[in-house]
């Protein structure tokens, strides 16, 4: 009995936890319990899944005993298996946080009792989207974590969420139709959605077949993953959420779109064939979504301009189809999953702090506050990639790969990442610069929370809710705890690019994901192109 | 290979119909156009299964060839419950926006239009006489200040109310109390913080 087979329980769990604790809405200190007990379950599990791939190798498990390609497959491998670690521990980072802020304004009076059970459908939708092995298992691995996440876009109903609720929906429901139109095309070309079949099925259709499945996958993954004409959407609907949402939204929904675009790169296409028009929207991604940050004076608004514009870093990686490219692209995923994470999970400290997440409003929250200081700063920094952060090792790796390959448009993209870094310097240190050092009497809107006493804030200082603490211990412990985590991505930075360039050379070369499927003695069909440049 | 025409007409029409609803600034016709494209889609899947046979798993005797192709149907089912959900989703939202906003139309976006409507001029920035933010003001400029503001076109409110230890004008004030503002967003787990 491999570890391998319990892979299904990584969806399994929290889909239990969310109904134990949808029946336990009467009781919030139960559901609280029994969220974060599965949450930390299903984290021990993947945590195992991933040393049982650590050195390489695939698993596949059959749902119900089908064989493939009819069954649902769901496979695991050392890229899906370090998604699922990644984006488990930031969840429940997430839900501590969340915990926290709901005992500190003592939610008894009027409990929200869908967020925990949605929490998890959502967790368990991302689980679903990783393990995938179909591409129609994919899609409803997509819509689980899509339904979940617009009911908690419009949490609590307010007039913004729902006016920010209307373009997300409306904009993932679009582009879930391109989804199921391409899978249908898909089906309707080969007779199969079983990705390691297509795998082998799709290379023998003619160039102009597919051509357009790859364009119309790319084009709804694209939408997803916030990649640039597609991400108008993100900086409108992210910031109205609550802090715990944004947070986990923005660390993890958008890289699963990122994942998919990976899986249809390396499995179902790959080759070269696509990878120009790629690096042009990786570029314009990074450089547009940063000049968009630097316009903004909202914290959170800002974040979700850098966070589309650092989705261009992954692009970027993916476009190259080189082990170093794709190894430093799946370096950069597991960094900005915790970096974008903990940074959101900061502003919304900084908000409770200040009253207000706007750079006008905000002012001298160092000195009010040192340990909310050093909890943005870090993360700031790493997102800015100041060295010897994780951010600077995964953009270092991505512009090795990218002089290596050695193009003109490589060396445009090059140039494109180091200015994109700079430009989110800029833009994070006027965020320093206004809310954190400058002093509180220089805002010009300062909020009343801000320039409350030092004596009296700590009791809380906003009028008829004496009883709100501004920082509770569990939500600056678990922001604590994520930042962390991202430093230690920077110290243990050499075993893990070992494993993503591993998982890059793997997925290259998809002869292990492909035989874990369908078997040891199916035959591989020749790649297209050499299999990658940095060996 | 015999595809049913009429099928594949109707399919088209309701793209046609659905592409063109999701276009409108009416948030109901909006939720039309998904249903239509939702269908739409239905019909494609349905049309990828080929042709068009008896019922799998009819009788024992049925050949391999003649069974239609069970698959695409079971997708079709998997996707119309998932259309049902965010249907019913929808019909909330818009629910819901009718009873905040008294309108059936997609809003436009508050800071949006904010950032649009930014000034070029920067009082920090672009000023030539920088805005005096030292602790040592009013030295330079005739020692009694005028002629120093952080708004370049001296439209200092005349009323102006208290926030903290300092005086905002009143239209700011005003805009702070507004449902729009980020100062009154509850928690995430019900309530105001």
């Amino acid at each position: 009995m491999n570890i391998a087979s319990f892979a299904p329980l990584a969806v399994v769990l929290p889909i239990l936890g969310a109904a134990v604790a949808f029946l336990l809405f009467r009781h919030a200190r139960a559901q609280r319990a029994v969220s974060i007990a599965v949450l930390s379950l299903t984290l021990l599990l993947e945590c195992f899944l991933l040393a049982s791939v650590w050195d390489g190798g695939t698993a596949a498990v059959n749902i119900g005993g089908w064989l493939p390609p009819w069954g649902i497959t769901m496979v695991v491998d050392q890229f899906s298996s370090l998604m699922l670690v990644v984006s488990s521990a930031v969840s429940l980072a997430v839900l501590v946080y969340a915990t926290g802020q709901g005992m500190a304004d003592g939610d008894r009076d009027a409990p929200v009792s869908i967020f925990h059970p949605t929490f998890l459908i959502l967790v368990a939708g991302v689980s679903n989207a990783f393990l995938s092995g179909d591409l129609f298992n994919l899609y409803v691995g997509f819509e689980i974590l899509l339904t979940a996440s617009y009911v908690l876009m419009t949490l609590g109903g307010t007039g913004p969420r729902i006016r920010a609720g209307v373009t997300y929906v409306v904009v993932s429901v679009v582009s879930s139709v391109l989804f199921l139109v391409s899978i249908a095309m898909v089906y309707g070309a080969t007779g199969t959605v079983n990705m390691a079949d297509l795998a082998i099925k799709l290379a023998d259709l003619d160039e102009g077949t597919q051509t357009l499945l790859h364009v119309m996958l790319l084009v709804a993954f694209g939408i997803k993953a916030a990649v640039f004409p597609l991400s108008f959407w993100l900086p409108d609907s992210y910031p109205t959420a609550p802090a715990p949402v944004t947070a986990v939204f923005a660390g993890l929904l958008t890289k699963v779109g990122v994942y998919a675009m990976v899986r249809t790169e390396t499995l179902l296409f790959p080759g070269d064939s696509l990878n120009t028009p790629l690096m042009v929207a990786a570029l314009l991604t990074m450089v547009v979504g940063i000049l968009g940050a630097l316009a903004q004076s909202d914290i959170k608004r800002l974040l979700s301009f850098t966070l589309v514009s650092h989705i261009g870093y992954m692009v970027f990686g993916l476009a190259m189809s080189s082990v170093a490219g794709l190894g430093a692209a799946v370096f950069y995923v597991a960094h900005h999953i915790t970096i974008q994470t903990s940074l959101f999970l900061v502003t919304g400290l900084i908000e409770r702090r200040g009253g207000s997440s706007s750079v006008d409003r905000l002012a001298g929250l160092a000195k009010l506050s040192p340990v909310l200081a050093l909890l943005f700063f870090v993360p700031a920094m790493n997102l800015a990639g100041i060295p010897p952060f994780s951010g600077f090792l995964g953009k270092v790796g991505l512009i090795q790969a990218g002089i290596e390959l050695g193009t003109p448009l490589a060396y445009a993209l090059v140039i494109g990442g180091v200015l994109t870094s700079l430009l989110t310097l800029l833009a994070v240190a006027r965020v320093w610069n206004r809310a954190f050092w400058r002093k509180p009497t220089d805002a010009e809107h300062p909020d009343p929370v801000l320039l409350a006493k030092q004596g009296e804030s700590d009791a809380g200082g906003r009028e008829g809710r004496n009883n709100v603490t501004l920082l509770p211990r569990t939500m600056v412990g678990s922001t604590l705890g994520l930042v962390v985590l991202g430093v230690a991505l920077t110290v243990f930075a050499g075993p893990l690019f070992r494993v993503s360039d591993q998982a890059a050379e793997e997925m290259l070369d998809r002869s292990s994901y492909i035989q874990a499927v369908l078997g040891e003695d199916t035959e591989v069909p020749p790649l297209a192109l050499k299999a990658g440049g940095g060996q | 290979m015999s595809v049913n025409l009429t099928l594949l007409i109707v399919m088209g029409a309701l793209y046609a119909c659905g592409i063109y609803l999701i276009l409108e600034r009416s948030l109901t016709r909006v939720l039309l156009g998904l249903m239509l494209l939702a269908n739409a889609t239905n019909l494609l899947i349905l049309a990828t299964g080929g042709y068009a046979g008896l019922a799998p798993f009819y009788s024992k005797d049925t050949g391999a060839n003649e069974y239609a192709d069970p698959l695409p149907q079971a997708l079709i089912l998997t996707s119309i419950v998932i259309s049902f959900a965010v249907t019913a989703f929808m019909l909330g939202i818009i629910y819901r926006t009718w009873v905040l906003a008294r309108q059936d139309e997609i809003q436009d976006d508050i800071e949006d239009l904010r950032v649009a409507e930014t000034p070029r001029f920067d009082a920090e920035d672009d000023a030539e006489i920088p805005a005096e933010t030292s602790e040592f003001p009013l030295t330079m400029l005739g020692g009694d200040g005028t002629g120093i503001s952080d708004h370049a076109d001296h439209a200092e409110s005349e009323e102006s109310v208290p926030a903290g230890a300092k005086n905002i004008p009143a239209k700011d004030a005003a805009a702070e109390e507004q449902p729009g503002s980020q100062n009154v967003t509850p928690g995430p787990e019900g309530g105001v913080k």
